[in-house]
């Protein structure tokens, strides 16, 4: 390496990092906007969240407002004891089980059946047609949903027609959950099959050979051949999707939900943003979002500790 | 090969399998092709209609025209052309800068980097703080609002350092023997190797900003710099037609105003089923890396 050699005579500092730093000069040049950016949006506001221990007001600032009382917890006792813990944390639960036991599944069984298909031009329309909802975005997803399950949405049309009565399905508690969960899978079980189709491609076809010759049937080929080969892929999403359960995206909660839905339809994400952004109660709110950032840590790393247990994959 | 014996019930299976995808066919596609007909249609034939449609009924742009009338809805669309373009821009600089030098094996701090990021994957500081944030650095209600606080994706960010890691390193040294700096050799020399991963990006990065709304309704004030989707969920959420249709007299109003709707949709969805065919073969690229574990 004479790149370094030439450089030998500069490394003065026995700082291993200072020494890189005169070695390779651009490439540090090459992280600071990176870095600047991680420091000042992720890492600023994770200090800021101190608020949360805090009476925070904005013309004193986050370093002078001063701690509350219970050693700093009074926001959080405040909130896990009020009136809307059990409704946002239970919607958030349902909802994030829901979404996992429904949205999991799907686009790897979407996955599974594309790949039995025989001809592989259906199977490309199947693909090209199936991811393009991924890329819609939420507030046409949302509007959608709007005019198609209103009173006079085609759902109602469909009702009206077998005799029912026609209603607004957005303003029925009762079916806020079933529509989350379904529109989210719609939109993403396309997109969500490429991974799993990418890592079937890559299993070997000599195994399928050998199974059919040990008289294995085209099902006992993807028990005993398919899922094998894609086990670290699946359990990889599972950590991933799991660890998100109680991170249920607000803002499509936001988008759907209403006065007569709320109480359904209300999550810990959604009212982090309704006490803090539109009541404007900064500390109480941080606190609440602490409580999910922590929550979702620890959901994360439960999952990860039980996977590796069970399956040797892990994410780390 | 053996000759292979199928079994009724794996023909069964064809058929049903066949059978299941034209249903996932419809039904993802069916809503959308709906709205077309729909925003192409007569409005009053519209309003009388219950039921599917196969085709528009009548065929009347009137709801487009209207659209396009809006003052809003024009600048809408100038401003999310500008925050879909500068944005993505920033996101590929401080992006593709980043993940290329923290690809490289050599570089010290590298590892320490790298976990700083994976954390705040994990972690956050949450939603208030950033709001705080962005007041207290003096960026709310302006543009820079809905560009900095994104400017990097650490999935994607994840994706491009994974793509780097295999730009071989005896390039890397043979290049430096001839005399190029780092930036020439990812610019001349790896930049070209990874243009499909480029062109994910671009595509992930620049739809993020095509369909983001959230932020820009908590970081903006002034009408004049909402983005399309800001005043799409005025028009399609919180159903505030009125301002649109104005021009209608009052019968026509609410019949327009549905079609007004649906064209609305369409122009906001239309840039991006048109984009898609052209990108679609690069998919697999962007999302595996990602998803393989290091």
């Amino acid at each position: 390496m004479n790149i370094n050699r030439s450089c030998i005579s500069l490394h003065k500092s026995k700082n291993p990092f200072v020494k890189d730093i005169i070695t390779n000069p651009l490439l540090y040049l090459m992280i600071v906007p990176l870095v600047a950016f991680y420091i000042i949006f992720c890492y600023v506001p994770m200090y800021g969240a101190v608020i949360a221990f805090k009476d925070y007001s904005p013309g004193v600032g986050i370093f002078k407002s001063p701690w509350t009382s219970e050693l700093g917890f009074h926001h959080f006792k405040d909130f896990i004891s009020g009136p809307y813990f059990s409704r946002v944390f239970g919607n958030t639960i349902v909802l994030g089980f829901a979404d996992l036991i429904f949205g999991f599944p799907a686009p790897l069984i979407f996955a599974l059946m594309l790949n039995e298909l025989k001809s592989l031009k259906f199977k490309k329309i199947c693909q090209t047609i199936t991811y393009i909802p991924h890329f819609i975005s939420l507030v046409v997803v949302c509007g959608l949903l709007q005019i198609f399950l209103g009173r006079e949405g085609i759902v109602s049309d469909l009702i009206a027609l077998f005799g029912g009565e026609r209603a607004n399905l957005l303003a029925q508690p009762q079916y806020f959950k079933t529509i989350f969960v379904a529109s989210g899978v719609w939109q993403e079980v396309g997109w969500g099959s490429i991974v799993y189709l990418s890592a079937l491609g890559s299993i070997d076809p000599g195994l399928y050979e050998a199974a059919e010759i040990d008289g294995a049937g085209r099902f006992g080929r993807v028990w005993h051949v398919t899922l094998p080969g894609i086990i670290p892929t699946i359990v990889t999403l599972l950590i991933l999707k799991t660890g998100k359960i109680f991170s249920v995206s607000f803002e499509k909660i936001i988008l759907l939900c209403n006065d007569m839905t709320i109480e359904k339809a209300e999550v810990i994400s959604s009212f982090v943003y309704k006490r803090g952004l539109v009541d404007m109660d900064y500390s109480y709110s941080t606190a609440i979002g602490l409580l999910n950032s922590v929550l979702n840590f620890i959901i994360i790393f439960a999952t990860n500790y039980l996977c590796r247990r069970v399956s040797e994959t892990s994410l780390w | 090969m053996a000759v292979r014996k199928e079994s009724l019930g794996s023909k069964c299976f064809d058929v049903f399998n066949i059978i299941f995808m034209v249903g996932m066919i419809t039904i993802t596609f069916y809503p959308i092709l709906y709205v077309a007909f729909a925003s192409m249609s007569d409005s009053n034939l519209l309003m009388a209609h219950s039921g599917l449609l196969i085709r528009p009924l009548g065929f009347n742009l009137k709801g487009y025209t209207e659209v396009f009338k809006n003052p809003m809805t024009l600048s809408g669309f100038g401003n999310t052309i500008f925050y879909v373009g500068v944005g993505t821009l920033i996101n590929m600089f401080v992006t593709t800068l980043g993940a290329y030098a923290l690809s490289r094996p050599q570089l010290w701090i590298k590892k320490y980097v790298n976990l700083g990021i994976v954390f705040t994957m994990f972690f956050s500081g949450g939603l208030i703080p950033l709001y705080i944030l962005v007041k207290n650095i003096g960026i709310y209600d302006t543009r820079l609002s809905l560009l900095l606080p994104v400017a990097v994706n650490s999935w994607n960010y994840m994706v491009m350092r994974s793509s780097f890691a295999g730009f071989s390193k005896s390039i890397e040294e043979a290049a430096k023997i001839d005399g190029a700096n780092d930036f020439q050799i990812l610019f001349k020399i790896a930049l070209p190797v990874f243009g499909s991963t480029l062109a994910v990006m671009v595509l992930f990065y620049s739809v993020g900003h095509w369909n983001s709304w959230f932020q820009a309704s908590i970081f903006l004030r002034k009408r004049n710099l909402y983005p399309l989707q800001l005043y799409l969920r005025e028009v399609l959420i919180l159903s505030n037609t009125e301002a649109m249709s104005g021009s209608a007299n009052t019968g026509d109003a609410l019949a327009i105003s549905e079609t007004i709707k649906y064209s609305t949709v369409m122009i906001s969805t239309i840039p991006i089923l048109v984009a898609y065919p052209f990108l679609q073969k690069y998919f697999v690229n962007g999302v595996m890396v990602g998803a393989v574990k290091e």
